[in-house]
């Protein structure tokens, strides 16, 4: 009962998407459709990069190597496109309980630092918070906020600000290797 | 731009900068607007050795006519000191109301003794006179003393001369917290980091600054005595540590902390030491600074849908919504004077500083820049430093609270952000 009111308050967050469907095992309404690429495999041991970290979640080819969720300006709701990303990566977390996230919430330059450290500390959250929703515990997942102060693109025009929108989810692997 | 400058005048002062290192740190200050009606003053050069007067009386001179509240009057004579009769209806036919004349000399210890007098023209008479002695390094202060006196004498407000200002450099991949004097001049650097440092305010009594420092990779408070370097963290809890603000009295601070998932209010005293929460809400509290009266604390939250300003008695309860006019108003200062309260205001996606006048709750934009951050009141209330953005680059300026009078620090190493500006010297 809990989870399904839990489920649905993570539908609320993903508010003006009313029509896409639930995440579910079998379906995730991918961003890119590429067959097989948002089933998640369990870690192959031994198969990993040079940071320590399965392929699957920095192969290109992978959907768990994209990291970014983007927001609208002022705004802290994950929007629908993302949920199949969200999904994927929740449903990583939970077939690998050893793996940690750390979200890290950014915002564009404009307006106040201090308000800005605080809009990205909400959207690192709500991003934690879908994660935890959709399976992944809470010691799996700890969102932090950078602000405006560590911006990806350095441009001063709207396409560098839209890119510094943004929440990144990093990896550790149960042996500490990883990307934080 | 333009009409702004009436004064187009560029004064640079070189320094001699305290610290080698780093980013050679050299604000020169620009003066792009002036008051309406400017009291003309002569300032004659003082007696005595001729090389310590200039530094006296040149800083006293460019103190006076950077306020764009006084007009120099060419003094074109020979050094007076104070004790010189003066012929004051000749110095007033020569426009000027006010004179203003001393002398330096070197005692026997190797202290500087500058002594001054001032004079209204007008009325013929004396309108005071005072020594400063100092260190041969602080001379430049001694002359920043005499200009808060002429100031106060002539305008009845204290003057902020003699004050600091605390601000970030970045340059070249590095954040310093310098501190320097108002006009911008003897910067030293308090702490230098490869991390950002953000939200620097000055302890009631200027001995300390409390700031926010991202040198653990996160943001975490600390407070920083300025003369022993030494400093101690405030609050470091999971999650963010930000927008420090500190109580009248000097023994609390405002905080922010995100430990509970979503920036909240809360106090702390400046050891560290009980934390309380003092509002709640299920958007973004932040940017608390307390009023000048410790009765109230002013703060940004987006409780009602968009970042508003909104102000709650300093022992928590209900807040009230301050500001209403736009969908973006944030880091409200509340001046010295409880008069007024400077914040920035997105209009038509320009972001301006504006002020509020308390009682009427009457707004003016001050500025037509668009890019503006982190206001800070001077003490006396009457200007309001802010960080800007010129070709790209973070500079400071300062804008009366009438919008009259305009000035910019900029430094031609970096970027200058994150300006607060000292209390009165005690």
């Amino acid at each position: 009962m809990k989870k399904i009111l839990s489920l649905s308050l993570f539908l609320a967050v993903l508010a003006g998407c009313s029509t896409t469907p639930v995440p579910d095992e079998n379906a995730g309404a991918p961003v890119e459709s590429r067959s097989g690429s948002t089933d998640v495999k369990p870690v192959v041991a031994g198969d990993l990069d040079a940071s320590g970290l399965p392929r699957e979640l920095t192969d290109p080819k992978s959907q768990l190597s994209q990291r970014s969720i983007y927001f609208d300006v002022d705004k802290y709701e994950v929007k629908g496109e993302y949920q199949a990303l969200v999904a994927a990566h929740a449903k990583f977390l939970v077939a690998n309980r050893g793996f940690k996230v750390l979200i890290q919430g950014n915002t564009d330059e404009t307006g106040s630092r201090e308000y800005n450290l605080s809009l990205g500390q909400k959207r690192a959250d709500a991003v934690k918070r879908a994660l935890i929703l959709l399976g992944a515990q809470e010691n799996q997942v700890e969102s932090v906020s950078l602000g405006e102060e560590k911006p990806r693109n350095t441009g001063r025009d709207e396409a560098a600000f839209a890119e510094n929108r943004r929440a990144d989810v990093l990896y550790r692997a149960a042996d500490g290797r990883g990307e934080f | 731009m333009n009409a702004m400058s009436r004064i187009s005048r560029r004064i640079f002062l070189l320094c001699g900068l305290l610290t080698a290192g780093l980013a050679q740190a050299q604000l020169s200050i620009e003066i792009t607007g002036a008051g309406a009606s400017r009291i003309p003053v002569a300032i004659a050069d003082f007696a005595g050795d001729p090389t310590l007067s200039r530094i006296v009386v040149g800083t006293v001179r460019a103190d006076l006519e950077r306020s764009g509240l006084f007009r120099l009057v060419d003094p074109a004579g020979a050094a007076l000191d104070e004790n010189t009769p003066v012929d004051l209806p000749a110095w007033k036919a020569r426009g000027a109301d006010a004179l203003a004349a001393g002398s330096i000399t070197r005692a026997a210890d190797g202290r500087i003794e500058a002594r001054f007098r001032l004079y209204d023209a007008q009325k013929s008479e004396t309108l005071g006179g005072a020594a400063f002695v100092t260190q041969s390094a602080q001379l430049r202060m001694a002359g920043h003393r005499i200009a808060d006196y002429i100031y106060e004498k002539l305008t009845g407000e204290k003057g902020v001369f003699s004050t600091r200002i605390a601000y970030v450099v970045k340059s070249r991949g590095q954040f310093l917290l310098q501190i320097a004097d108002a006009d911008g001049q003897g910067a030293a650097t308090a702490l230098t980091s490869t991390e950002p440092i953000i939200s620097p305010v000055w302890s009631p009594d200027g001995s300390r600054l409390a700031y926010v420092s991202f040198e653990k990779k996160k943001p975490v408070i600390y407070v920083h005595s300025l003369a022993s370097g030494q400093r101690h963290i405030v609050a470091n809890f999971k999650g963010s540590n930000s927008a420090p603000a500190w109580s009248p009295d000097g023994r609390k601070l405002a905080v922010v902390l995100s430990k509970d998932g979503n920036s909240q209010l809360y106090t702390v005293n400046a050891d560290g030491s009980g934390l309380q929460r003092l509002a709640s809400s299920p958007g973004i509290d932040t940017e608390p600074r307390y009023s000048a009266d410790g009765a109230h604390i002013y703060f940004t939250s987006d409780r009602g849908g968009s970042p508003q300003i909104y102000r709650v008695d300093a022992s928590g309860g209900a807040a009230q919504r301050v500001t209403f006019d736009g969908s973006y108003n944030v880091s409200p200062r509340p001046s010295p004077d409880g008069r007024s309260l400077a914040f920035i205001t997105r209009r038509e996606g320009r972001f301006q500083l504006a002020v509020m006048d308390i009682a009427s709750r009457q707004v003016q934009v001050l500025t037509d820049s668009h890019r503006d951050e982190s206001p800070s009141f001077a003490p006396n209330s009457r200007m309001i430093l802010f960080a800007t953005e010129i070709g790209g680059r973070g500079v400071l300026s300062a804008v009366s609270v009438d919008g009259r009078i305009k000035q910019r620090l900029s430094i031609a190493a970096g970027d200058v952000r994150e300006p607060a500006w000292g209390p009165f010297l005690k």
